[in-house]
């Protein structure tokens, strides 16, 4: 499985082959070929409508159109979505519960080239304030797949954190099951546990390899829904490994590791290290710079491990 | 229009009225002036034009009413309360905290409510996606949204209405209730969004002005909107904010504050004594 795909590719994939089997429709606010809805628009033009650069009237739109019983989807940059359009979701799409699912691509730095105005940072932060959003950053193509097919038959708002940088498959597609709000262990581990989510659950795998080759055994769990956050698996990591370590394409505040340490902290305290972007804006640069510059990477990942058994003593 | 008909919903509108200022004043607070400007439009709505069903709030094939400018939510809990979906005793109850009439309008707990608003500028939006929904499902029920003529100094409300036009929405309408006035002073003075009529001509809606107190006037414009097809109406409406209370009529302090006893039951007995417009 060495193949690399973008999970916003494999959204705009999934859109095109479950329109086949499931009635619904999607909305883009000029974005389409980049948050690959174009995929979809060219199988059934007559269930897409673009809405032109205007995120607030698309999503309220969505939540409109959701009022009639139809599953849409609204799709555009997370900065756009989450961020410009926060009032829109919240009020028209979080506050009546309407079946709407947004889209959100481009999100981190690893939109690369474009720099900050376009990376953005905050939306798992923006996105889990919302009482009864659920928010998926999934880890691969074909969790993005089993993800979306299992939106379009739930009932209620949910966000989807989507990149553009193509990341390896990691997931078989025949056996893959998509269950929500379930962290996944992909690695047993007794020293730490390591709580990844989207493209860094890959790096989370390659932290464990260079942690393994120092003596240190750490879990490794895939957390591909941020809200509702598996209360469960967190306490069970704390109470066995000890300590654990966050990594998110995120600003280190308010995403999965907050959501990870606020489940910590009112239950079994143990060291959480969060690995993300240090509170600070990105900027242009390749992918491999932007994430070597951040910490986003097995190393810093690893390291940050090392401190947490440390402090366990 | 007949004259019983006529005289039926100026009856109505005389109890939109009576029941929206009722709840503002039990409550303490509120936003009467925009609910005493819209009743009349509300009476012609839920009490001739749409085709609603009180007992089944859900129907899928009914008229959608949107209330974009959501803080006038009182005016629209006392015509739906009138209309039936819920006791009229509901009223009183506004704005407390064991009550489903909450201080905007919430689609999730009150029958009858289209959808969710409050939030200046989103609600026109919502009726947008209504109309398309029901455009692309092939069902031919009308989408009615009303906005203040202050909410039309959000910038969505532009967005809402280059989407409507775009994809041809002659199954929507679009109320402006032009009241003149919103909290900071008159809306000419704060931001002027006019002039309406060319604006929405721009923007490629068919455009009717009318008196929003007038019935026939509202009876003609509604009407026409039905007949146009190809583009979404706007119906302008010039009103009067405070429609109704004499003390209230075009004063921007009554905007957003409530009644007290004896302003209340003075209010109470000018509406009582009015015959017709």
């Amino acid at each position: 499985m060495a193949d690399k795909i973008a999970t916003r590719e494999a959204y705009g994939n999934a859109l095109a082959e479950f329109g086949d089997k499931y009635d619904f429709v999607v909305l883009d606010a000029d974005l389409a070929a980049a948050t690959k809805t174009g995929i979809f628009k060219k199988k059934f033009p007559e269930r897409f409508f673009d809405c032109g650069i205007a995120e607030g009237n698309m999503m309220t739109v969505a939540a409109g159109i959701a009022t009639t019983g139809k599953v849409v989807f609204a799709s555009t940059f997370a900065m756009f979505a989450a961020g410009r359009a926060f009032e829109q979701i919240r009020n028209s799409i979080g506050y009546p519960h309407l079946n709407v699912k947004i889209g959100a691509t481009h999100a981190g730095i690893t939109v690369g080239e474009d720099g900050a105005t376009h990376q953005c940072l905050e939306d798992l932060a923006l996105m889990r304030t919302i009482p009864g959003m659920t928010v998926v950053n999934p880890a691969d193509a074909t969790e993005a797949r089993a993800a979306v097919e299992w939106a379009i038959n739930y009932k209620g708002p949910v966000y989807f954190r989507f990149g553009r940088y193509a990341v390896p498959v990691l997931f078989d597609k025949e056996s893959y099951k998509f269950e929500p709000g379930k962290a996944v262990t992909l690695a047993e581990g007794k020293d730490v546990s390591i709580f990844a989510t989207g493209i860094m659950v890959d790096m989370a795998l390659k932290a464990r390899e260079l942690l393994s080759a120092e003596g240190i055994s750490a879990a490794v769990v895939n957390v591909h829904t941020i809200k509702p956050i598996d209360r469960e698996a967190v306490v069970k990591a704390a109470e066995e490994t000890g300590a654990i370590v966050t990594a998110e394409e995120h600003n280190v505040l308010g995403g999965l590791g907050a959501a990870v340490a606020e489940v910590v902290c009112e239950t079994k305290p143990v060291p959480v290290l969060r690995v993300g972007v240090e509170d600070s804006f990105g900027r242009s640069g390749t992918v491999p710079a932007l994430l070597e510059l951040y910490g986003l990477t097995p190393e810093n990942i690893a390291a940050k491990a090392k401190v947490a058994v440390a402090m366990k003593k | 229009m007949k004259a019983d008909k006529k005289k039926e919903l100026i009856e109505a509108a005389k109890e939109i009225r009576l029941g929206a200022l009722e709840g503002i004043h039990a409550a303490k607070s509120g936003h009467p002036g925009g609910s005493l400007s819209i009743a009349d439009v509300l009476s012609y709505l839920y009490f001739y034009k749409m085709r609603i069903d009180p007992k089944n709030p859900e129907w899928e094939d009914r008229d959608r009413f949107v209330l974009s400018k959501g803080h006038t939510a009182p005016a629209l809990y006392a015509a739906l309360a009138l209309k039936g979906y819920f006791p009229r005793e509901e009223l009183e109850k506004l704005r407390r905290v064991d009550s489903f009439l909450q201080g905007h309008p919430d689609m999730k707990h009150t029958p009858g409510v289209d959808m969710t608003t409050g939030s200046l500028g989103l609600g026109i939006s919502a009726a947008c996606g209504m109309a398309l929904a029901g455009k692309t499902a092939g069902k031919d029920y009308r989408v009615y949204t009303a906005i203040g003529d202050g909410e039309s100094e959000e910038g969505q409300v532009w967005e809402a209405c280059m989407f409507a036009a775009h994809y041809k929405l002659d199954n929507l309408c679009l109320i402006v209730d032009w009241n003149g006035l919103q909290i900071d002073g008159p809306v000419a003075e704060v931001m002027n969004p006019t002039p309406y009529k060319e604006k929405l001509e721009a923007f490629g809606f068919n455009v009717v002005c009318v008196n929003g107190h007038d019935l026939d006037e509202l009876d003609a414009a509604f009407s026409a909107a039905e007949e146009c097809k190809g583009k979404p109406t706007a119906i302008v409406a010039k009103t009067v904010k405070g429609k109704g209370v004499s003390f209230m009529e075009n004063q921007t302090g009554w905007h957003g504050s409530a009644p007290n006893d004896e302003q209340y039951a003075q209010a109470v007995a000018e509406l009582n004594s009015t015959e017709g417009n």
